[in-house]
């Protein structure tokens, strides 16, 4: 039965460290070190991305987990969660967060096939501005009502839609989906890439501003009106 | 989204403030360093004693301890912040009063320690002591992002964000405002400092609009490029004192913008020609 409470793997950079949304989080972090200290030298310097499901976890808390790991030569590099309290909570720590895929038994960082139109893939709405320092990691796609500012990054294994401008780092298609595609209501990125390709903003300003959409096509990037 | 709708330069009401017992805690940070932050610090400091409201200013660029030289009382300190954490006097006792006006204090950082010696709860501690006495608790943030912001910014009710009107500089407020938010606090105002008229109107630098369109948020003061204000700084007598600055006009209606005053942003030309210095004359918006 503790597998459903805390579960751990090894990921393609470290260990994935799964905690059930619905225990006492207490209860699960002495059953994490409990865990650890059964087995340290497995665990001993490992790069730990922490997946917390729905759960809101507040800054103390993650703070807590966090020395919990380093006290035990761990580094805790990544958080995924669905819990906005937990994503602030992590960003304000300075870690990398990425959205969890809210289905049971999901497989974070392997690749999937899929088609984008295909049912039940996950995406993630975020309903404010991306500010500089800001990065967004999703397994799916990624649309923003606001602008990601110069500075946010946002990569995504689907297609990303702003609705607002784009001027951070953009990574649609990460997994080398080349029919990945980025919109966006004033398209000027820092820096564009769809799967393998990559394409920087034309320097020039005070451009008349217009949806935007970019694709591969013909083996590099292009941009054309967007509806 | 919401933001865009208002207009990018908005004046204060003094609404809306969180109601908590006495003064005002009001950090001013920027994220980069150089923008301007202690200077500002000081001159509304000064600005707001002249209007007659109990302020005290809190250094806490612990190790690199400045606004103590740019209000002249570098000679009159005994006793700093990180004394009075760790208990070797009073907080009264660290508190410096000014030489001009006699409800203007300053609590200097150490210039031996670091960052580590204060933590958030302290300040917020110190300043909830401080509340019941004055009007205004003036946080003077070091630059950067880590423990010396942290400190700076946990006991504020109100952020004022100091930025040049250059990209860099635009960049770190931007990354700053994301963190207050992340704090669950307001994002704050925006000063820019060090604004130069005929650059912005050639298109070589960047316009109060070009800076409001990427942070969003809305501007309590535009503070204009001033050779006054270094001499000023220098000799310990800040320019919002000296009646014929502009920018020590601009720092004073910042001040009074604070203290809830609908003052009107001022003219960025230098002096204007006579047409347009009629023309404010006739608008009823002179402010000079």
């Amino acid at each position: 039965m503790r597998d459903d409470r805390v579960g751990i793997k090894g990921i393609k950079d470290g260990l994935l460290i799964t905690l059930n949304q619905d225990e006492e989080w207490r209860e699960l972090t002495s059953e994490l070190a409990k865990r650890i200290d059964g087995q340290s030298q497995f665990f001993s310097g490992a790069r730990i991305t922490v997946d917390l499901g729905a759960r809101p976890v507040p800054k103390h808390d993650l703070g807590t987990l966090k020395a919990l790991l380093e006290r035990r030569g761990m580094t805790l590099t990544v958080v995924l969660s669905d819990s906005t309290t937990t994503i602030d909570a992590a960003q304000a720590l300075d870690l990398r967060t990425s959205t969890a895929i809210p289905t049971p038994g999901r497989q974070p960082y392997e690749t999937q096939d899929y088609s984008p139109e295909e049912e039940g893939i996950t995406g993630v709405l975020l309903r404010r501005t991306l500010r500089s320092g800001r990065t967004v990691h999703s397994q799916g796609h990624v649309v923003v009502l606001g602008d990601v500012n110069p500075g946010a990054e946002i990569v995504a294994s689907g297609d990303v839609i702003v609705w607002g401008k784009l001027r951070g780092n953009v990574h649609a298609g990460a997994d080398g989906d080349e029919s990945a595609m980025v919109c966006a209501l004033d398209m000027t990125p820092n820096q564009l890439r769809i799967a393998g390709y990559i394409s920087t903003s034309p320097p020039e300003r005070r451009r008349k501003t217009r949806p935007e959409m970019a694709l591969v096509r013909g083996g590099r990037i292009i941009v054309e009106a967007w509806g | 989204m919401a933001e865009r709708l208002k207009p990018a330069i908005s004046t204060p009401n003094g609404a809306g403030y969180p109601a908590r017992p006495g003064g005002r805690v009001v950090t001013i940070t920027s994220g980069k360093g150089g923008v301007g932050k202690t200077t500002t610090t000081a001159n509304i400091g000064i600005a707001l004693a002249r209007l007659g409201r109990r302020v005290v200013m809190i250094d806490t660029d612990i190790g690199l301890r400045n606004l103590d030289i740019v209000l002249g009382l570098e000679s009159r300190i005994v006793y700093d912040i990180v004394d009075v954490v760790e208990g070797r006097c009073k907080l009264r006792q660290a508190m410096i009063k000014h030489k001009q006006f006699p409800e203007l204090y300053l609590i200097p950082a150490a210039q031996t320690r670091d960052k580590t010696a204060v933590s958030p709860a302290d300040m917020v501690q110190i300043t909830d002591q401080l509340r019941p006495e004055f009007d205004f608790i003036l946080v003077d943030s070091p630059a950067g992002i880590e423990r010396g912001f942290r400190n700076a910014l946990a006991p504020a009710d109100e952020v004022l964000i100091v930025t040049n009107p250059e990209v860099s500089a635009v960049r770190d407020a931007d990354r700053i405002i994301g963190l207050i938010e992340a704090e669950k606090k307001d994002p704050g105002k925006l000063i820019l400092n060090r604004v130069k008229a005929d650059m912005v109107r050639r298109g070589e630098m960047l316009s109060p609009t070009d800076v409001t369109d990427i942070l969003g948020i809305s501007i309590i003061g535009i503070v204009p490029e001033d050779e006054n204000v270094v001499p000023s700084s220098n000799s310990g007598m800040p320019v919002a004192l000296n009646e014929s600055s502009r920018a020590g006009l601009a720092f004073r209606n910042i001040a009074r913008r604070l203290c809830g005053e609908n003052v009107p942003f001022m003219s960025l030309e230098p002096s204007g020609n006579i047409l347009q210095r009629l023309s404010r004359l006739f608008a009823g918006g002179s402010n000079e």
